[in-house]
This record gives C-alpha cells, structure tokens and sequence, in this order.
C-alpha cells in the first residue's frame, strides 16, 4: 500500500558491494516506506540476493561505497545482530539446518532478546508457549516442529515455512524475503504467501527478492524493482512483473 | 612458593597419618610402596606424555586436618533434588549434608570408612583399580579418608547422588575421594559422581572409583567433573561387567585447571552391554583427557562409546580410547567416535581412537571427526538478534547436548544446559 506520507524506513543510495574482490553491487538506490511491498526482480547473477544479504550484514560481502539507512540509523555501522534487533529480518534463501538446538527453543531467546531491547518484559517457556501456538497457525505448521531441531530434517517447503514463522514472531518492520518461493510447490507457495500477507500491516514492510513474477499473484507488490549488473534498471508497478513473465529479461536489456 | 616436581611428590608422600586396622592396613601399606617406587609419570610415559602435569608440580598440596563446616546453602546450586544424597567435603563424610532418606530396601548408601566390616568391602576394596601401575591409584589408596559405600541389591527408587566439595584452604589441599559400588545380579541403579569447588580455591582431588556388576545388573553411572578452575584433578575408574549386565557411563568434564579421567571397563562376562560417552568442555588454558579402555573379555558383548571434546582459548583437549577384543571373544559388537569441536585458533584437540582385536567374527567400527562453529548457523543466528557470544554458546550447547542429554537425571541436565549457554555471558545480551 502506497502512502507517500508514511515513513522511509530503508534508504539505500549509490550502493557499491563485492565479495572475495570482486563487485557485484555497482550502485543500488532504493527508497522503502512504511506499508511498502518492493519485487526485486533479475536474472541470475544480476546481484538481487547479494543485495539482501548485505543488507542483513552477511560477513562474507564488502561494503565498498555508498549508504544506507534504517529508520535514520546508518545501517552499515551495525552489527547483524543489532540490525535484526532494530527491526530488519532476512528470510534465508537457504534456511540453515543446526541439530541440538529445537525450534521452539530458537523461536524464545530470540523473542526474549528483542523484547529485552525494546525494554518489554521476557517470556517463560510456558508464556511463549501460548504465543507461538497462536504464530504457528499463520503458516499452517504442525506444532510438532516446534520440538524438533531447527529446519533438521525438515523439506524445502517446511523449512521456508519455518522462516515465516520466525519473521511472525519477530514481527520486524522490515523483511527481506530471499527467493523464499524457490522450491515451493504451489500448495507450500499459498501458505507462505497467505503468512507473509497475514503480516503486512500499515507500520511494516516486505522487499521480495525472486526470480519469477508466479509469487507476485499472490503477495502483489507496490513496486517492481530489475536489478542487472548490480543496479536497479527499471522500476515499475506491479504490472512490470507481468510484462518481463511475457517477454523475458532480454528486452529490458536491449531497452537499457 | 613453587615447588619442583619431586618436591611436589614428596609433599603428596607426607600425607596424612591415617589409622586403620585389619585388613586394610595391609593394602594401605602396601600401596604406599607403590606409589614411591611408581612416583609421577615422567613425559616419556606413552599414556601421559600428552598431558602436561606441570602446572600441578607448582603446588605442595597438604591434607586436611581441620574441615570447613559448611551448611546446605553453600552447596544449595550443585544438589539433585530427590536423590539420595551422600556428601563429602575435602574429603571427609559430611553426615549433616547427606541425605539418605530415600535409601530404600536392598540399597544401603554409607560411609566406606563405616562399612570396612562388610563382606562385601572386603571382597572387592582394591581389587580392581590397580595400585600396582599408577601413582596416583596408590596414594589415593594409602591415603583416602573416607569415601562411599553403594551396595544395590534391588532396584534404587531414586539416584544416588556422591557429591564431593573443595573448600577454598590457606594452603593448596591434596584430597582422595575414594568410591565402591556393588551391583548384586537383576539390581538396577543411577549413580551420579560429583566432583565440585566453592571460592576457586587450589585443590588436588585424586579419586578411585570401583564398580562391580553382577549377572544382569544394571546401572547407569553418571560423572560429572565441574571443580574450580583452578583444581587439579585425575581420577581412575574400573568397572566390571559380569554375564548380560547393562553399564552406561556419562562422564562430563567441565571443571579444573589440569583433569584427567582413566576409565577401564573389563566385560568379564558374556552379553554385557556397555555404553560410554563422554565430553569435555573447556577454555581458558585449561587441559582435559580422558583415557578409557574397554576390554572385550567375553564371546558376543557389546560396546558403544561417544565421546566428545570442546576446546576453547587455548584450552588442549585429549581422548585417547582404546578397544581390546580378547582371544575368545567371539560375536564382539564394538562402536566408537571421537567428535570434537574447536572454538579458537589456539586451542588443541588430540584424539587417538585403537583398536586391538585378537579375534575373528566381530565387527568393529571406529571414527574420529574435529569441525569448528558452522559460519552459515552463526551468521543465521545474529540476524536473528543474537550477540556473537550467545549464538557460539547456543551452537556450543547444541553440540554438547547429545551427550549431557544422556544424563537420566533432568534437573541435573537442565543445570547443567543452563551452565553451557549462561558461560562467559555475563554483560552481553
């Protein structure tokens, strides 16, 4: 939802990153309001999820020029952990698996961590119990995962679930979604899609990172963004997507 | 003052002037013997030559002789509530602390020094920790004040806490925990050996532990070394296994500047089952290893061990597990892994997994593995709020808890957990 009044949370300006020396991201502007939800569309190597990962702090990228900042704060003076506390969260492209460590568990010290931070009473085992039974409906998650390690074991499909479910508990202002459709069948895509739309609200918003406009029926977009060659080369509404799903990447690039 | 190494042997030497009579006075006379004709291992030693001793040689450890008079709050943290409970301070029995009321019909929980009378003390007492090629089993035995007596004849309701604490002394304190347990055939128990400090205080606690299974007894033995880190601590342990008799050992290593843990179990019968796993976790310039032996005496027994090392700082971590499948024993089914964990550049982990098979027609499986913190779980976790410390403690507790899971105790599991994820926190978020 557009409301050019509402407030920048993210503002990206002249963005230049590189990973193990080499450029990717060769100057990114890209303003996010309060309420927004952004498509980052590109082909392969185009520098979309590069884009995402430095934004969360990702310790293998380089910040080599430009700014960015969120809610006024300069994003690249912050650790990972202090951004995610600020309120940005990154759904993983690939959700990492880590045995010994169970989901609900996860889940609780990461929601106590950030109320700690916004100077709010931390929950007991039993209290966030009641919370995350309640979070769990939004992604139609048997609450079976809840006691098992986190994403072991877990398909493609429940494992990008389980991000949703930690963005619903978490409740950031901002959330990247990393190709959070790749490998989705349609009925997986549906729920994640529902969950991610359950969660919008007028306060926060999404960046959708993806390669195919088939997310964008589901969660439609107030901007399309095409990144190639480490920019942003076209920005439109969400009949953009709809016009690169008919004609390809390739007439953008002959267009630029 | 800093002693030299012999110097530190013949303070240990000193000892105390412990009074026993009859039968005992024999081996306590005799083990002395041993000791001085043993003394420390030199470096050449092939078993010790990993560990580095030199930081116990500064100190001359003296005995104690006046006890600290603690009360139920100083040790409130490391109780297990429920259990039948058996305490010791530096060394000596402390009948206000214990606990025996839930000792039930068939199990009898005492001082070892009180039961010296008992057939069964007499039987086994020094039978099966050899005196004869260790120094430190010797002076445990010629020197040890007291210890427990577990004698299981049915099935024991609840476990059987031995909780050993270190008072901080003027002077750097040499203790001799000493422990018998003697499982009768088809009894079933929990043992938990506790091995505890208060006030970082500088103590040598040299323990010997013997266990006996009987036919088909059952018991599963729990250890759990969290003294200061700034004790010393070597402890030997030797276990029996008789016919179809079912032993599992969880032994923890937190604590100490120096430890060591010896555990031989012999499966002298056939169809005994034995489990191990273990775990070390340290920092600092902490040092802990852990030497066991199992010795496959008897045709179709099995084993399973695990054992884990995590080294942090630059803390050194040794395992060395040996397997030996004796002649006749056929229908052998052993596996063991060494999987560790290093938390710094400068920590060590040494792991050296044997096997020795005299045999056909066994199977026999071993490996070893030595990783460091996942980069991608790390990287996950900060962007989920979590400082670089609490995500390492999570990832190190989730690596951990295969094994402190084992414990069949939960409150002692849960303290334990609480420990891992709560160290080296204090300040951060």
């Amino acid at each position: 939802m557009i409301n050019k009044g509402s407030k920048v949370l993210l503002e990206v300006k002249n963005l230049k990153a590189e990973v193990a020396g080499v450029e990717i991201l060769k100057g990114v502007n890209l303003t996010v309001r309060a309420g927004e939800v952004h498509a980052i569309m590109g082909i392969n190597g185009s520098g979309k999820s590069t884009f995402s990962k430095v934004l969360a702090g990702h310790p293998d990228y380089t910040v080599t020029g430009g700014s960015a900042t969120f809610e006024g704060k300069e994003l690249f003076n912050l650790e990972p952990e202090e951004r995610a506390r600020a309120g940005l969260f990154l759904a993983f492209q690939y959700p990492v698996e880590i045995p010994g460590v169970s989901n609900s568990a996860l889940l609780r010290l990461a929601y106590n961590t950030l109320q700690t931070e916004r100077g709010l009473e931390e929950l007991d085992p039993l209290e966030f119990d009641d919370l995350v039974q309640e979070k769990i409906k939004v992604v139609e998650m048997d609450p079976s995962f809840l006691g098992r390690s986190v994403n072991e074991g877990f398909s493609g499909g429940e494992k990008k679930r389980n991000e949703i479910l930690q963005m619903a508990v978490l409740e950031p202002k901002l959330a990247i979604l990393d190709e959070t459709d790749s490998g989705l069948d349609i009925d997986a895509l549906r729920i994640v899609a529902n969950g991610v739309n359950t969660l919008l609200s007028p306060d926060n918003a999404v960046v959708m990172v993806t390669h195919y406009q088939r997310l964008l029926n589901y969660i439609v977009p107030d901007y399309v963004h095409v990144m190639d060659g480490g920019r942003i080369v076209r920005t439109g509404g969400k009949e953009l997507a709809l016009e690169l799903e008919a004609r390809g990447y390739d007439w953008l690039r002959a267009a630029a | 003052m800093t002693m030299s190494k012999e110097q530190c042997f013949e303070q240990l030497l000193l000892g105390k002037a412990i009074k026993s009579t009859g039968w005992i006075e024999s081996i306590r006379v005799d083990a002395l013997a041993r000791a001085q004709a043993l003394n420390f291992p030199s470096e050449r030693h092939d078993d010790w030559r990993l560990t580095d001793l030199s930081p116990l040689f500064q100190h001359g450890f003296h005995q104690v002789d006046s006890y600290a008079q603690l009360t139920l709050a100083d040790i409130e943290k490391l109780l297990i509530p429920g259990s039948i409970r058996l305490v010791f301070v530096d060394g000596s029995y402390a009948p206000l602390l214990s606990d025996l009321k839930q000792t039930g019909a068939g199990v009898t929980v005492a001082s070892l020094v009180d039961r010296l009378g008992d057939a069964q003390v007499e039987a086994h007492f020094a039978k099966h920790v050899s005196s004869s090629e260790d120094a430190f089993a010797a002076l445990n035995t010629r020197f040890f004040e007291d210890g427990a007596f577990v004698h299981v004849a049915n099935e024991a309701a609840t476990p059987i806490h031995i909780l050993h604490v270190a008072t901080k002394r003027e002077t750097p304190s040499a203790i001799y925990p000493r422990c018998l347990v003697v499982m009768e055939p088809n009894s079933r128990a929990i043992v938990v050996e506790d091995y505890a400090g208060l006030n970082d205080g500088i103590n040598f606690s040299n323990a010997v532990t013997e266990v006996v299974l009987k036919e088909h007894a059952q018991l599963q033995h729990v250890r759990v070394q969290r003294e200061e880190k700034s004790a010393f601590h070597i402890g030997h342990c030797s276990v029996e296994a008789a016919k179809g008799s079912v032993y599992t050992s969880t032994a923890l290593a937190f604590g100490a500047r120096v430890s060591r843990y010896n555990l031989h179990v012999t499966e002298q019968g056939e169809d005994a089952e034995v489990s191990l796993n273990g775990l070390a976790l340290i920092a600092g310039r902490q040092i802990a290893d852990t030497h066991t032996r199992i010795d496959h005496a008897a045709p179709r027994c099995k084993s399973h061990q695990l054992h884990k090392c995590i080294a942090d700082g630059s803390a050194h971590a040794i395992f060395s597990g040996k397997i030996m499948v004796h002649i006749g024993a056929a229908g052998t089914d052993s596996v063991q892994s060494s999987r560790n964990l290093l938390l710094s550049g400068k920590a060590r982990i040494d792991t050296q997994p044997q096997l020795e098979i005299f045999n056909d027609d066994v199977s026999c499986k071993h490996g070893a593995t030595v990783g460091q913190i996942d980069a991608d779980a790390l990287f996950f976790l900060k962007s989920r709020g979590f400082s670089e410390q609490r995500a390492r403690n999570l990832l190190t507790h989730a690596f951990a808890a295969e094994i402190i899971d084992k414990i069949p105790v939960p409150s002692l599991v849960e303290a334990l957990s609480r420990t891992i994820l709560d160290e080296r926190m204090k300040g951060s978020v």
